[in-house]
């Protein structure tokens, strides 16, 4: 037996009921479980900054930047995932140059690019602007000219400038919230205009996404306001930690709402692929579903966050709480993802059976590389928080 | 002031106008961004359209048709890779269904249900629908995936990025990902073949002459007459792919 197909062979064996003999191995795998895990970040980050900027909600303003930062070192690593899961990856740039306009997914390298050049870039760029200037007149050696660099040749400091910056940093922010629902709406679209499979294809989809993007955005960021704050030995503000949860509270009743709508419209028309959804439901995804997604990653949070609504433990209660439940929420929605992405394809599209799904330690498509392009975003944050400290940043009225 | 006003407004208005006109004139001018409306494009009538037409109550589930399609189109031998393949349907006395295809149905079939509990039994080969409204084609980033212009689905393997997501979409399972060339690979129709005027080499190896595939446009064609005078049904009509392979007796169980 050729050991190319060796894990095949095991899959064969491994067929509950009938499925098309096409179907035995996944088409997408744990990498495209992290394309929309990720990109919900990026989406659920930014528009927790937009929160603060646009819609004015003061006390989030410690978290503004860290969001943005965030949502950026996301951004650059999201599209890696994709690129590494495809057969040919060098031709990866036809997407590009030749896309097909009638294919859902051709669009999102237009998408993706109008969202880091135009929103994220841009908004970064006009909120550092006045404090590279600075930091390149005080700074000496490399970091002198890197800031110069990244200035872009500006050397204005003056009041009328800065005003300038806000201005347009509030304009690119108001085209930002839309957009941050187009990426991620968009990612949902993908899936759920895929009418050959009913686990997938639903209306809903593209909102659920967003939804839980903002609910694993959000969580992402209280989760690092409070692992920064810590690592920096700072005082958190707890109004702004409090306020962050209580946001999250409100977007994960919301997702859940979403979600249940969803499930509840497939169960109550239950049409031709009701019984193998049922199956699927209560056997494959038992686990990953009911208690990681459901259980794990949306009961429990939202029950924690919505007593500490009325009831308001010590400051460390509260901020211990806060990680475990940030924790459970990324964990949660990566889940969803998993139950979406692999779920969709353990059944056959003869609705009569079941393929197998083993994730894989080692390969391009196996466990440590998936890790991998998670911690990545985490080195990329790391480093942006060097080179453009917030705690350094003179502090601007928006 | 007044007089400067109408002016102003005038101008506007024609500016306007001008947009909106030359928007117009420029969004009719693209069809090809007519992305929105894939299903509603219409069918090639000029030249020929090929379909595909099979005879369930003729298959006798031998398996050739799966057997010769590997071996003319270089389809990897291991089991999980098929552009062709035969499915066997039991329905047992109680109702409750069992469907097999064992490597395709390359190596033949035994009845794995025991005789006195089977209500009945038959084979139904699948390839690929060659579908109108392809949501293959729909889907696919770059448009590797295509139509020919005589109604045949085909993928350009230098081309293709090996995305998946037309094997996503595809709602029979008739694609699979090539593990050599790295790319999606499907039933071609044996376009080789058909370009030098002779048939697929399923159709052309099938003992009973279960299958056959021709010109839709032609009303003399022996598909053409065949959909005439059989009761023909296709895979999953309430997708509207617009599938242009045929089943005759199709049982409804059959998906």
């Amino acid at each position: 037996m050729n050991p190319e197909f060796e894990h095949l062979y095991q899959a064969l064996s491994k067929v509950d009921g009938f499925i098309y003999p096409n179907e035995i191995e996944l088409s997408w795998s744990i990498l495209i479980v992290l394309y929309p895990f990720i990109t919900g970040l990026v989406a659920g980050a930014f528009i927790l900054a937009s929160l603060e900027r646009v819609f004015n909600v003061k006390s989030l303003r410690p978290t503004y930047v860290i969001a943005l930062l965030t949502s950026f070192a996301f951004l650059l690593v999201a599209t890696m995932p994709l690129i590494f899961h495809l057969g040919q990856p060098l031709r990866a740039w036809e997407i590009m140059m030749t896309p097909h306009l009638t294919s859902a997914m051709a669009i999102f390298g237009f998408v993706y690019l109008w969202y880091l050049m135009i929103v994220l870039l841009l908004e970064i760029w006009f909120d550092y602007r006045y404090d590279l200037v600075l930091w390149a007149r005080e700074s000496t050696g490399v970091k002198k000219w890197l800031y110069k660099a990244l200035a872009l040749g500006s050397d204005d400091i003056s009041p009328k400038s800065v005003k300038l910056d806000q201005k347009l940093g509030y304009i690119v922010t108001v085209i930002g919230i839309p957009s941050a629902f187009l990426l991620h709406g968009y990612v949902g679209f993908i899936f759920g205009s895929i009418k050959a499979n009913p686990w997938w294809s639903t209306v809903m989809m593209p909102i659920i996404f967003l939804f839980s993007a903002m609910v694993s955005g959000i969580a992402l960021v209280m989760l690092l306001f409070i692992i920064i704050n810590k690592v920096r030995k700072q005082k958190i503000d707890m109004l702004c930690l409090d306020t962050i949860a209580k946001y999250l509270f409100y977007i994960i009743i919301i997702d859940f709402t979403m979600e249940s709508l969803d499930q509840i419209h497939r169960f109550y028309e239950a049409e031709e692929s009701f019984e193998i959804i049922q199956l699927l439901i209560s056997g494959h995804l038992n686990f990953t579903l009911l208690v990681m997604q459901v259980g794990i990653g949306m009961f429990l949070p939202l029950t924690t966050l919505g007593i500490l609504q009325f009831y308001k433990p010590a400051e460390k209660v509260r901020q211990l709480l806060y990680f475990i439940t940030g924790v459970l929420v990324l964990i949660g929605i990566f889940f969803m993802r998993w139950n979406v992405v692999i779920g969709g394809q353990l059944f056959s599209k003869s609705f009569l059976g079941f393929t197998s799904f083993k994730l894989s330690l080692i390969g391009p498509e196996g466990f440590l590389m998936a890790s991998i392009w998670l911690i990545v975003p985490f080195f990329i944050l790391a480093f942006l928080l060097w080179l453009f400290p917030p705690w350094k940043k003179t502090e601007m009225e928006h | 002031m007044t007089e400067k006003k109408t002016s102003l407004s005038r101008r506007n208005f024609l500016r306007n106008a001008g947009v909106t006109a030359g928007t117009l004139v420029a969004t009719s001018t693209l069809p090809s961004f007519n992305a929105v409306l894939f299903a509603a494009v219409k069918r090639n009538t000029k030249g020929p359209w090929y379909g595909i037409a099979i005879d369930i109550e003729k298959c006798i589930g031998c398996g050739t048709c799966a057997k010769t399609c590997k071996i003319e189109n270089n389809v990897p031998q291991e089991p999980f890779f098929f552009r062709s393949w035969v499915e066997q349907y039991t329905i047992r006395k109680d109702g409750s269904l069992k469907v097999e295809s064992p490597n395709g149905g390359i190596d033949g079939f035994t009845q794995s249900v025991p005789a006195d509990q089977i209500e009945k039994t038959f084979f139904v080969p699948k390839m690929c629908n060659h579908c109108a409204k392809s949501p293959c084609v729909q889907v696919c980033p770059v448009g590797a995936t295509y139509e020919t212009e005589e109604g045949i689905v085909l993928v350009d393997e230098k081309y293709c990025i090996g995305c998946k997501y037309c094997i996503q979409a595809c709602p029979y399972g008739c694609r699979y990902f090539h593990p050599d060339k790295h790319v999606a690979d499907k039933c071609t129709l044996c376009f080789h073949r058909i370009k030098k005027g002779l048939n697929p080499a399923c159709m052309d190896n099938c003992p009973t002459k279960a299958r056959i595939s021709g010109d839709l446009n032609d009303p003399e064609s022996a598909i053409s007459k065949f959909i005439r005078t059989k009761n023909v049904y296709v895979l999953k009509p309430h997708l509207n792919t617009g599938s242009k392979l045929y089943y005759n007796a199709l049982n409804q169980e059959v998906r």
